[in-house]
C-alpha cells in the first residue's frame, strides 16, 4: 500500500498577483509578478529551482502549447517545464507535479506556477472551445458552464425535495459571503460588497443561477515552490512550515455521463477525491478537523454541493449550514476566507493555486486580523474542472508546524 | 394488393398570425392584406425541410420496425444539400437500414406525388417491399410578398408496400408541363412568380381538371365517384371552381390548410392527405392531386385496416400543439433573413470532419446507442467499452435506436449565455427509456414548460449550421411529449 504524500513535502515561497482585468499584463507579466514574490518568500535564487511545472488550461492566445512560454518568460535555464492542462484544476495539478517530483527524490526544489489571461479572449464567461472533444460538438448541448453546473440545481431539488426557493436563497447566501470576504482581500479582483436583495435579483445567465452566482472571469498568475522539510528547515530555520498533508485528483469515469447511478446533485470526483484525501491526511472527521477551505466556486451552486461532497454537511444539508453560518469567515469552516472563485477571480490555471497561497498565508498567520481565520490547524482546496456530469477534482490539505 | 400502410404529418410549433406580417410590412406593399386572413405555420430556428420530413416520418412510423424499410424517398425544393444526398439523412434519421434504396425528388412541388408514384411503383415491383416516402417545404420569400402570406411550413409523409394496406393503389395519371409560375434558380434564395391571375387560371384551374378528366378516362371514373378529394390551391377562387367538378358532399373536399398552416409546397400534398386519412373509412375513394410544373393525379381505396392507422398519427395533434409567433424580427432572424449579433459564441468556427462523421453516423443520424450483451446495460453514445462500473466488457455493444424510444427529464436549464437564435438555450440530462442519459438539447418549450421527471420525446433538428462551409448539420433535440405542453 502506497503511503501517500503527507508530510513529505513543505511549501516554501508562494507569491500570487492581484486578479482582475489586468489590460496592461500579458501572460508574461503576470507569470514574473507571482514568481518573483515566491522567489523572494523562498529566499533562494533561479538557479536553485530544478524542475517547473506550468498550469494553464484554455489560454493559448498568449500562452501556447507546451512549456516554453513559461521558460521564455521567466528565462529558467534549462530545466525541465512541463504544461499540465486538466481543465479547471490545472493549478493544482501543476503543484502535484513539482510536489511529486519533490517527494520521489527527483528534485529538491521545485516550481509550481498557473497563469491565465482570459480577457484577451473578448468573451463574457469561458470562450467555446471542443473541450470534450469533436464529437461532443456534433451530439452535445448547446451548453456553456454556468447552463452544466445549473443543472446540478434542479437535480439537487428534486432528489433532497427542497425547493428551487430554499435552494436559490441558500446560493444567495454563498455568494453575498463570498463578497463579504472579498472586500476585505486587496488582491481580489470583485471588491464590493453587495446585498442578498442585489444577488436575488440579478439578470438571470442559467436558470436559477444569476448573475452574481458566477465567478469572475480574470486573468492572474500564482505560483508555489516547493521542497523538502529538511532543505525548508535549512533554508528559513526560524520558520513554521506549511507542509502538504494531501493531494488528491479524481477524474470522472463515464458514468455520471452516461449510466444511471449518478444522483445529479452532488459530484462523484470530489467525493472520491475527498474521502482519499482525509485518509491521505489522516482526517477522520472533517466538519470537527478541518478549519478552513478555498473552494470551486465557479457557480454558487458547486459551493452548496461541494459541502455535502465534501463530506462536510450531511447530504441533504447544506442549504441549512450555509444559512445557519457555518461556513462563513466568523463561522465553524470558513468557506472561501479569500473571496473564492466569486470574487477573487478565477483566471483557471492560476485558482488552484491561488487557493494554495490562501492556506498557506492564513496557516502562518500572515493576514491582518479582520480576515484572518483563527488557529488554523488543517486548510483544505478543492477545485472541480469540467462540468459535473464530467470533470477533474482536485483535493489539497495543508498543515503547519 | 398495393398501397399505403401508414401516414404520417407535421406542423411546426410556431404560428404567425398573417396580420402580424401585414403589420409589420403592410406600408411597402398594401395589397399583401388580401392573403392577410389566418396563420401560418413557422419552422422553428432549429428546423429545415429535412427536420419537418424526419418529424413526418417518424410520425408515420410509430409502432413499425424500422428494419423492414427497403426505400426511403424525400421530396423537397428547399433540401439543404445540392450533392450529399438528402435522403440518406433522412433515412439516417428513421432508423432505416444501410442496404436500401434512397432518392432525392426536386425542383417541382409535385415531387413529393411523384416520390409516392414512385414508391408506390417499387412496391409494386417487389414483393414484400417497403417504401417511405417523407416530403417537407421551408419555402423562403421576400418581406412583404404574396408569397410571405401565403406559403407555410410542414411535411408529409407516407409508407407504402403489399401488407397491412389502409389505401390500396388503384391508378394514377400525370400530366408535365414547363409551366413557369414559381421560380428559383440555383443559386436564389427567395421564390419569384409571374402573375397570380395567369398562375390561378392556366394553372390550378386549367391543370388540376384536366389531370382529374384524365384520370377518370382512364380508369371509367366520374370525378364525382370520390369520397375524398385531396389537391393544393390557394386560390379561393379557383378553389370554388375545381370544387365543383366532384360534385355534392360534406367534406368531400380535404381542407388546404391555409388558414392554419398555409401551402407548404412539395409536402402540402401528403400533410393534406395524413388529414384525410384520419377520417376516412373502409372503402373511401381517396384522390390525391399535386400541382407544380404539372400534376400528379393518384387514386387510392380505402381498407378495412385503415382504423388500426387511426390512433393520432396525422395532423390534428399538431394543429392543436401551437404556440404563438408573435413577433415579425423572431421570424425573420429564424429564417435567416435578418442578421442578428449573437456575440461572439455565435461566431465560433465549428468544423465538420466527415471522418467522424462518417464513423459516428448511426450515433449522430438515428441516436443509435448501444446495449451492452454481457450485462444489458443500454448506454448513449456506444462506445467499445460498457460504461456500467460492475462490467466494462468490450466490444459487447448491440445498437440501439434511441431516437424512437422517450425519456425523462433528470435536470435541466435555461441558458441566456449560449448563443441560440431562441433564447434561453433550454438544455439538460434526460434519461432514456430502457436505461442510460444524456445531455440533449431541448427545443420546442420554454424552461418553465420542464420539471424533474416529465417525459420528453426526441425530435430530428438542426445542430448547427456552418455559414462558412454551407454545411448543416444535425442531431436530435429533447422535446416535451405532446399533450404536456402546448
Amino acid at each position: 500500500m502506497a503511503e501517500g504524500i503527507r508530510d513529505k513535502v513543505v511549501i516554501l515561497g508562494m507569491g500570487c498577483t492581484r486578479f482582475g482585468e489586468r489590460w496592461d499584463m500579458s501572460g508574461g507579466d503576470l507569470l514574473v509578478e507571482s514568481f518573483t514574490e515566491a522567489m523572494e518568500d523562498a529566499g533562494i535564487e533561479k538557479k536553485d529551482i530544478q524542475a517547473a511545472w506550468l498550469g494553464v488550461h484554455i489560454d493559448e492566445i498568449n500562452i501556447g502549447k507546451g512549456g516554453t512560454y513559461a521558460s521564455n518568460a521567466l528565462h529558467l535555464p534549462f530545466i525541465p517545464v512541463s504544461r499540465l492542462d486538466n481543465f479547471c484544476a490545472s493549478g493544482t495539478e501543476a503543484f502535484r507535479g513539482a510536489t511529486y517530483g519533490v517527494a520521489s527524490g527527483a528534485c529538491d526544489i521545485a516550481l509550481a506556477i498557473g497563469v491565465e489571461k482570459l480577457k484577451d479572449t473578448g468573451y463574457g464567461g469561458l470562450p467555446d472551445s471542443p473541450a470534450f472533444g469533436q464529437e461532443m460538438v456534433m451530439v452535445g448541448p448547446n451548453a456553456t458552464a454556468p447552463g452544466m453546473f445549473a443543472q446540478l440545481a434542479t437535480a439537487y431539488a428534486a432528489k433532497h425535495k427542497i425547493s428551487m426557493d430554499r435552494v436559490k436563497e441558500a446560493i444567495t447566501h454563498i455568494s453575498w459571503k463570498s463578497h463579504q470576504n472579498g472586500v476585505k482581500n486587496p488582491r481580489a479582483h470583485l471588491r464590493r460588497e453587495v446585498s442578498k436583495e442585489q444577488i436575488m435579483g440579478s439578470p438571470m445567465v442559467a436558470y436559477p443561477l444569476g448573475l452574481f452566482d458566477c465567478c469572475g472571469v480574470s486573468d492572474g498568475s500564482a505560483a508555489a515552490i516547493v521542497t523538502t522539510p529538511e532543505i525548508a528547515k535549512k533554508l528559513k530555520p526560524n520558520d513554521p512550515l506549511v507542509r502538504v498533508k494531501a493531494l488528491q485528483i479524481a477524474v470522472s469515469s463515464g458514468e455520471e455521463a452516461a449510466y444511471d447511478k449518478w444522483d445529479g446533485g452532488s459530484v462523484m470526483t470530489t467525493r472520491a477525491a475527498s474521502k482519499r484525501a482525509y485518509e491521505e491526511a489522516g482526517i477522520k472527521d472533517p466538519r470537527s478537523e478541518i478549519s478552513m477551505m478555498e473552494v470551486h466556486d465557479c457557480f454558487s451552486i458547486t459551493e452548496l454541493c461541494t459541502m455535502e461532497d465534501l463530506w462536510i454537511s450531511p447530504d441533504g444539508g447544506a442549504p441549512d449550514d450555509i444559512l445557519n453560518g457555518f461556513y462563513d469567515l466568523d463561522g465553524q469552516i470558513p468557506c472561501q476566507p479569500d473571496g473564492g472563485l466569486k470574487c477573487f477571480g478565477h483566471p483557471i490555471g492560476a485558482s488552484g493555486i491561488r487557493m494554495i497561497f490562501e492556506m498557506y498565508n492564513q496557516l502562518l498567520g500572515r493576514w491582518p486580523e479582520d480576515r484572518a481565520v483563527k488557529n488554523p490547524k488543517f486548510g483544505l482546496t478543492h477545485n472541480l474542472g469540467g462540468v459535473p456530469n464530467n470533470n477533474v477534482c482536485s483535493i489539497a490539505i495543508f498543515g503547519v508546524d | 394488393m398495393v398501397g399505403i400502410t401508414s401516414f404520417g404529418g407535421y406542423v411546426p410549433r410556431y404560428r404567425l398570425n398573417r396580420m402580424i406580417i401585414f403589420g409589420s410590412m403592410g406600408w411597402l406593399n398594401p395589397v399583401i392584406i388580401s392573403n392577410a386572413r389566418g396563420e401560418k405555420a413557422v419552422a422553428n430556428f432549429d428546423e429545415d425541410a429535412i427536420t419537418m420530413a424526419v418529424a413526418a416520418g417518424m410520425d408515420c412510423l410509430r409502432g413499425v420496425d424500422r428494419s423492414t424499410i427497403d426505400a426511403v424517398y424525400y421530396a423537397s425544393t428547399t433540401a439543404p444539400y445540392r450533392e450529399r444526398q438528402n435522403a440518406n439523412i433522412v433515412a439516417g434519421a428513421l432508423g432505416a437500414r444501410e442496404e436500401i434504396r434512397t432518392a432525392d425528388f426536386a425542383a417541382s412541388l409535385k415531387s413529393g406525388t411523384t416520390a409516392l408514384l414512385s414508391a408506390l411503383e417499387f412496391a409494386a415491383a417487389n414483393q414484400g417491399a417497403k417504401a417511405v416516402v417523407c416530403a417537407a417545404d421551408c419555402r423562403l420569400a421576400k418581406m412583404a410578398s404574396t408569397q410571405e402570406m401565403v406559403f407555410g411550413d410542414g411535411g408529409g409523409a407516407a409508407m407504402v408496400g403489399d401488407e397491412d394496406v389502409i389505401a390500396e393503389y388503384k391508378g394514377s395519371y400525370s400530366v408535365s408541363y414547363d409551366f413557369v409560375d414559381h421560380l428559383r434558380g440555383a443559386n436564389t434564395k427567395y421564390d419569384r412568380m409571374w402573375e397570380e391571375r395567369w398562375i390561378r387560371d392556366l394553372g390550378y384551374a386549367n391543370f388540376i381538371p384536366q389531370v382529374v378528366n384524365g384520370l377518370c378516362e382512364k380508369y371509367g371514373l366520374s370525378p364525382a365517384d370520390f369520397d375524398k378529394v385531396v389537391y393544393p390551391c390557394y386560390y379561393g377562387g379557383a378553389r370554388k371552381k375545381i370544387n365543383g367538378i366532384f360534385g355534392e358532399g360534406e367534406g368531400k373536399v380535404q381542407d388546404d390548410l391555409q388558414a392554419t398552416v398555409g401551402d407548404t409546397g412539395s409536402g402540402h400534398p401528403l400533410l393534406m392527405m395524413a388529414g384525410a386519412l384520419e377520417t376516412a373509412k373502409p372503402g373511401d375513394k381517396i384522390l390525391l392531386v399535386s400541382f407544380g410544373s404539372g400534376c400528379d393525379a393518384l387514386w387510392f381505396e380505402v381498407t378495412d385496416a385503415i382504423s388500426k392507422k387511426q390512433d393520432g398519427r396525422g395532423i390534428s395533434r399538431w394543429l392543436a400543439r401551437r404556440a404563438d409567433l408573435d413577433n415579425y424580427q423572431k421570424y425573420l432572424v429564424w429564417r435567416g433573413m435578418a442578421p442578428p449579433d449573437t456575440g461572439l459564441r455565435g461566431e465560433v468556427d465549428k468544423e465538420t470532419r466527415w471522418s467522424l462523421v462518417w464513423r459516428e453516423r448511426k450515433g449522430i443520424l438515428g441516436m443509435w446507442g448501444g446495449k451492452c450483451k454481457a450485462c444489458g446495460t443500454q448506454q448513449y453514445p456506444a462506445r467499445r467499452m460498457c460504461v456500467n462500473p460492475d462490467c466494462g466488457a468490450v466490444d459487447q455493444m448491440e445498437p440501439v435506436y434511441l431516437a424512437e424510444k422517450g425519456g425523462t427529464i433528470f435536470s435541466y436549464t435555461g441558458d441566456m449565455l449560449a448563443a441560440s437564435l431562441n433564447p434561453p438555450a433550454v438544455y439538460g440530462t434526460v434519461s432514456f427509456e430502457g436505461g442510460g442519459r444524456t445531455v440533449l438539447d431541448f427545443t420546442d418549450c420554454t424552461v418553465e414548460d420542464l420539471a424533474v421527471g416529465n417525459p420528453v420525446d426526441f425530435s430530428f433538428r438542426i445542430k448547427f449550421y456552418d455559414p462558412k462551409r454551407d454545411i448543416t448539420n444535425y442531431f436530435w433535440k429533447a422535446r416535451p411529449v405532446l399533450g404536456e405542453v402546448s
